[in-house]
């Protein structure tokens, strides 16, 4: 059975990392993984998308339309662009979406921002399966705004949606995060789990 | 675990590595980059020697010279690099090599982060060159292995053409370790002298012309059994009359087609576009009446099948992009590939695809609109200042702004609307001359990055020197190769295998040119650094200002800025003017976010009511 996992965000808020704390997760109980992640110029400032598919047969590294079983947002303006990548019908994927929006520069040069009350009440209409996270609240308690990846990965797993455990999330911390910044991540995981 | 979690950029550097490379060189590139900094980081004992060279041409001309020791090399860069390294590439397809070399050109079908959509595929046939096509990192790994033995067999450099999909793609990959230590160990025999093999003659060009036509006629049927080029399933048969169906695919796409259909086509893969694998097609076209050809970039395998058809006579139909059956420009995807299956014949889609994308359609209605997110210079970034100094040095006046590849092409959006042209690398000294040869009343300035002055901007300016030109030529020296992720090059005084050396000066290297007129400024002392602008603009000939300023990312920030509450009075001149992204604005309050300054103060230079100042960071 493949899972596809579907993070996206904005340049700068840990997107790339927390997609590799799934795979590395997911390899280690023996799955095969495929990702792919935006690189280079988009990343500042610009929309990121990082797509993690762990499983048997897997061709693309690309999620396909209506084919991710969680959507993984760190802020609810990309939850919205990325929609059309969430698993519907009977077995419809889940989503779990950060609270607090981030606003283009263009959107401060008189462009207008945007709204996300208005995101988030489309999310809550269109999808099921939503969990909005208060990542801001969860990053206060734990020590720095850096740590809004895992927290969000922490309430992922707690949704079920990863296909793998709080755990095994744990274990990749403890092998792959700096010793100074453990903790805080450690934190934030079980704030993001329980926020659910 | 089931391998190692490789980005396919990382499984060539390795692939080459366990091939027992000896020399890697090349010119950073979106998508490619990481291919030569995985060989640095692996490099134990410094056994390779791996360096980015000035630009392409000096790493395609560099690991030529290895070579021709017997060393295996392998040269990197992206798709326009090939460009630049073309003057040696087809020159080396006739001379030949003497030690493996694989040259990787990573091409970006969208294109994502480039100036042109060229299919590299096509240099291979105009070089003559053999081209591998990997579909995936695993597949990566091993092709530039097979790349290595193809090339040492007929002594030829050969081509490894990943796409943006392939090389920033990640996978679990089964590396194999215990090669490694045989083939590093390989004796290279060094350089024999033969004026018959390494000085190009146009008689040697002509006995060597005949040579490579018939080699490639030999690999073109090697290639047919080579264990990346195949056919699977069988054919699609429809309708009354019994149309026969089958697929040909190569690259990412054949992972899309994999992806989207459910087994009951015929599907030729193709993993060396040139030679094309002749046979191998003749075999799949036999059978067929229709084929439906997915790839990026351009029709190149979708050219071959017709050509082999007319060849062959064969009643056989191939769509693809000449016949506007699917997309000529851009980039595939599993919708789009599923899309063009689902005209070409619906019933090879598998369902569960189909049926996923079709749920998703509701998303769409009503769906708010979105904020659109251009990339941006970042806060702090001193290119930002560069170009708000010369801005204000050059207002009132009729100016055109002629910008290069970097960071700084970012400087082109509102508000600084700084970059009026960009062709290629190395471009913005050159056209500036000619814009001002025709209408010389204009103040003509070049913006040129560090890098991209080693790369390709020393000439370019000889050229203004020699030739007369009035132009103010700005470098905005950020001491680093920023946009591809801060690579170092000949300004840095580091070198790849870990050495400090001494740095080449860019003012020196003005001076030696002739550059009468060079001023130098801080670009975050904003004052004095249009003053040093200001004092070159009515100057005749070559004049250069050095702005020096290292890119944020080298440096942690030492302090913040904070807007006052109590002074500002919400001019937005500070938004207006500088469009930094820490800077913001809610409800009519200016703020600065506190995790995105960077402290450069510019914000507070530029504020007429002292309402910005420093603070503590954190």
């Amino acid at each position: 059975m493949n899972k596809n996992c579907l993070l996206c965000g904005v340049g700068g808020q840990g997107v790339v990392l927390a997609s590799k704390l799934i795979a590395y997760a997911a390899m280690e109980k023996g799955m095969f993984v495929r990702t792919s992640e935006t690189i280079g110029m988009a990343q500042r400032g610009g929309s990121v998308v990082s797509h993690v598919r762990m499983g048997e047969e897997i061709h693309s590294p690309m999620i396909p339309a209506g084919s991710a079983d969680v959507l993984l947002a760190f802020e609810p303006a990309e939850a919205v662009r990325n929609l059309s990548y969430l698993r519907r019908g009977k077995k419809e994927g889940i989503v779990i979406v950060n609270r607090k929006a981030v606003q283009p520069v263009t959107a401060t040069l008189g462009n207008g921002g945007y709204d996300s009350k208005e995101m988030l009440s489309y999310l809550k209409e269109y999808v099921k399966n939503l969990y909005v996270v208060d990542g801001e609240a969860i990053c206060q308690r734990a020590g720095s705004a850096k740590t809004l990846n895992v927290a969000l990965l922490g309430a992922a797993a707690a949704a079920n949606g990863l296909g793998l455990d709080i755990k095994d999330i744990e274990c990749e911390i403890e092998r792959r995060v700096k010793p100074q910044y453990r903790e805080m991540n450690l934190l934030a995981l079980s704030l993001g789990a329980k926020a659910l | 675990m089931a391998g190692q979690l490789l980005m396919g950029n990382e499984a060539v550097g390795l692939g080459a590595i366990h091939a027992g490379v000896k020399l890697v060189s090349g010119y950073p590139g979106t998508p490619s980059t990481e291919i030569l900094e995985t060989v640095a980081k692996n490099n134990e004992q410094g056994r390779i020697h791996v360096e980015w060279s000035v630009n392409e041409k000096a790493a395609l001309e560099v690991a030529a010279g290895a070579s021709y020791a017997g060393a295996r090399t392998m040269v990197t860069m992206k798709q326009v690099g090939l460009n630049v390294a073309s003057d040696p590439l087809m020159s080396l397809a006739y001379v030949g090599v003497k030690g493996g070399m694989v040259i990787v050109a990573a091409d970006d079908p969208g294109p994502i982060s480039s100036q042109t959509e060229q299919d590299t595929r096509h240099f291979g046939e105009f070089s003559k060159l053999p081209v591998f096509d990997p579909a995936s990192p695993e597949e990566a790994y091993e092709m530039v292995q097979d790349a290595f033995t193809y090339s040492e067999k007929y002594q030829t450099p050969v081509l490894l053409r990943p796409t943006t999909r392939v090389c920033h793609g990640c996978a679990a990959v089964t590396v194999r370790e215990e090669g490694c230590l045989e083939a590093g160990g390989r004796k290279t025999e060094g350089f024999v002298k033969d004026t018959n093999r390494w000085v190009i003659f146009p008689r040697l060009s002509y006995q060597n012309h005949k040579k490579i036509e018939a080699r490639n006629e030999a690999l073109s049927h090697e290639f047919s059994s080579y264990r990346f080029n195949w056919i699977e399933g069988a054919p699609n048969v429809e309708g009354e009359k019994g149309v026969r169906r089958g697929v040909a695919a190569g690259g990412i796409s054949y992972a899309y087609v994999k992806e989207s259909l459910s087994g009951d086509i015929l599907l030729l893969r193709v993993g060396t576009p040139h030679p094309f694998p002749e046979d191998l097609a003749l075999e799949f076209l036999k059978n067929l009446d229709e084929v439906l050809v997915l790839e990026e970039l351009d029709p190149v395998i979708e050219r071959a099948l017709l050509q082999i058809a007319g060849k062959h006579h064969l009643a056989v139909r191939i769509r693809g992009k000449l016949t506007h059956d699917t997309a000529n420009a851009g980039e595939n995807s599993v919708e789009s590939v599923r899309g063009d299956l689902e005209s070409f014949a619906p019933e090879t889609v598998r369902k569960e695809v189909r049926e996923a994308a079709f749920q998703t359609e509701d998303f769409k209605r009503d769906a708010p609109p979105l904020p659109v997110r251009p990339p941006v210079l970042c806060a702090g970034c001193p290119h930002r200042a560069s170009f708000y100094a010369v801005k204000q040095a050059a207002k009132g006046r009729k100016a055109v702004f002629s910008g290069d590849i970097g960071c700084y092409t970012l400087g082109n959006a509102a508000p600084l609307d700084m970059v009026d042209t960009c062709l290629c690398m190395g471009a913005d000294v050159t056209v500036a001359q000619g814009l001002h040869i025709i209408e010389g009343d204009a103040l003509n300035f070049a913006f040129i990055g560090d890098s991209t002055f080693f790369a390709s901007g020393i000439t370019g300016i000889i050229n203004a020197v020699y030739n007369q030109t009035d132009m103010i030529l700005v470098v905005l020296d950020n001491s680093t190769t920023a946009m591809t992720g801060h690579q170092p090059h000949p300004g840095t005084g580091r070198t790849m295998m870990g050495e400090v050396v001494a740095k080449v000066s860019i003012e020196k290297v003005l001076e030696g040119i002739g550059v009468g007129r060079i001023v130098k400024a801080d670009p975050l002392k904003l004052e004095s650094a249009i003053q040093a602008v200001r004092q070159v603009l009515d100057e005749r000939g070559v004049r250069a200002v050095i702005f020096k300023s290292p890119c944020i990312a080298l440096e942690k920030p030492k302090t913040c800025y904070q807007v006052n509450e109590k002074t500002c009075v919400s001019c937005r001149q500070c938004i207006r003017e500088l469009g930094c992204p820490a800077i913001v604005a809610y409800d009519g309050r200016i703020s600065i976010e506190p995790s995105l300054c960077y402290g450069c103060g510019v914000c507070g230079e530029i504020c007429k009511f002292g309402a910005i100042q420093e603070v503590d960071h954190e």
